[in-house]
């Protein structure tokens, strides 16, 4: 019983600490929770199906692609693959989260990769990196209040949306780069950051002027990737260890 | 059942078959490559970079002072704090050159 007490007391505390570290997120994806939620009413949807695009998807770019190609009335499948492209990076994620979560029941372990996004990614990467163990209190903290807040301001946005005032002096456009440049640069330290970040940033750019978005970030992100596989081992520190 | 409903049941196993597809094929193999974990390694970095660059072709003077104070700030805060500085930068300087 005391032992549980305890155990129990730590997923609380595990939880709550992993929810203090969610409000960047949870902030940085507000305004584009409201916008999403305007843009699919205004794209064609009712607040029920805005509502329900963020729930069952919770990926913020690929549902910003999803209602506009909607609203453009293009063919429902060609909709369904375009989601799925803006969301292939998760199948990278995916890879290397699957080191860190191995461990959970899996119940938990299918939980956990439906709530995993970018920012949620990242930040249990990082937790991992500083040889702390990846729980599922921890990391449920991490990521239901930013899946919480994302599908409650999705159908407020939509049920509010005409009254946003102006998002451009609000710089709402452009919150989420500036939170990825942040957790870009928190990766300096690793081997091969700057040849890594270089490709990608090129390699993404020739690719979003030529094949287009939302291609770029598959292509971009495969080019750094290769690089760091093709260089030899010794310069990517991880022959290093015993 | 409305088109937009199967779309986005559609969209929404697609997306999470991306969440749970890299696990299960790599979590076929027993021992990870060198060369395949320092590309798991890179991953982070190399996809959060292709979410910012395409975002400098079309940055003006108000986004650069935004990133330029973000990687500033990176030198020694932590996440919020860059974000934070950054997204002040953002602001402010808009309501001077739009």
């Amino acid at each position: 019983m005391a032992a549980e007490a305890i155990s129990e007391g730590r997923s609380g505390s595990d939880f709550w600490a992993g929810a203090r570290l969610s409000m960047p997120v949870v902030v940085a994806s507000a305004p584009f929770a409201i916008l999403f939620g305007a843009l699919a009413v205004d794209n064609g949807f009712s607040v029920l199906e805005a509502f329900l695009m963020s729930a069952l998807i919770f990926g913020g770019a690929s549902q910003m692609v999803g209602i506009e190609l909607f609203g453009q009335h293009v063919a429902p499948w060609l909709i369904v693959l375009s989601i799925f492209a803006v969301n292939f990076r998760h199948v990278l994620y995916s890879a290397g989260l699957g080191r860190r979560i191995a461990h959970w029941p899996v119940l938990q372990q299918a939980l956990g990769y439906f709530i995993m996004t970018d920012p949620q990614y990242a930040v249990a990467e990082a937790r991992a990196q500083s040889g702390q163990t990846v729980g599922f209190a921890w990391y449920l903290g991490l990521g239901l209040p930013v899946y919480v807040f994302w599908v409650i301001e999705s159908a407020l946005g939509a049920v509010f949306g005409k009254l946003i005032p102006d998002t451009h002096a609000l710089g709402i456009d452009f919150l989420l780069p500036i939170y990825f440049l942040g957790l870009v640069l928190g990766f300096r330290k690793r081997p091969l950051w700057a040849p890594v970040v270089a490709a990608s940033a090129i390699a993404s750019i020739i690719a979003y002027r030529t094949v287009g978005s939302p291609w770029h970030v598959s292509i971009g992100a495969l080019a750094g990737v290769l690089l760091a596989v093709i260089l030899p081992p010794h310069h990517s520190g991880v022959g290093k260890r015993p | 059942m409305s088109t937009t409903l199967w779309i986005i049941l559609a969209g929404a196993v697609a997306t999470y078959l991306t969440r749970v597809g890299g696990h299960l094929i790599i979590s076929r193999f027993e021992t990870v490559h060198p060369r395949v974990e320092a590309g798991l390694n890179a991953v982070p970095a190399a996809v959060l970079t292709t979410l910012v660059a395409p975002e400098l072709l079309h940055a003006g003077p108000a986004e650069w002072a935004a990133l330029a104070v973000t990687a500033l700030v990176s030198l020694r805060g932590g996440l919020m704090a860059m974000f934070l500085a950054g997204a002040a930068v953002l602001i402010l300087a808009r309501q001077f050159v739009g």
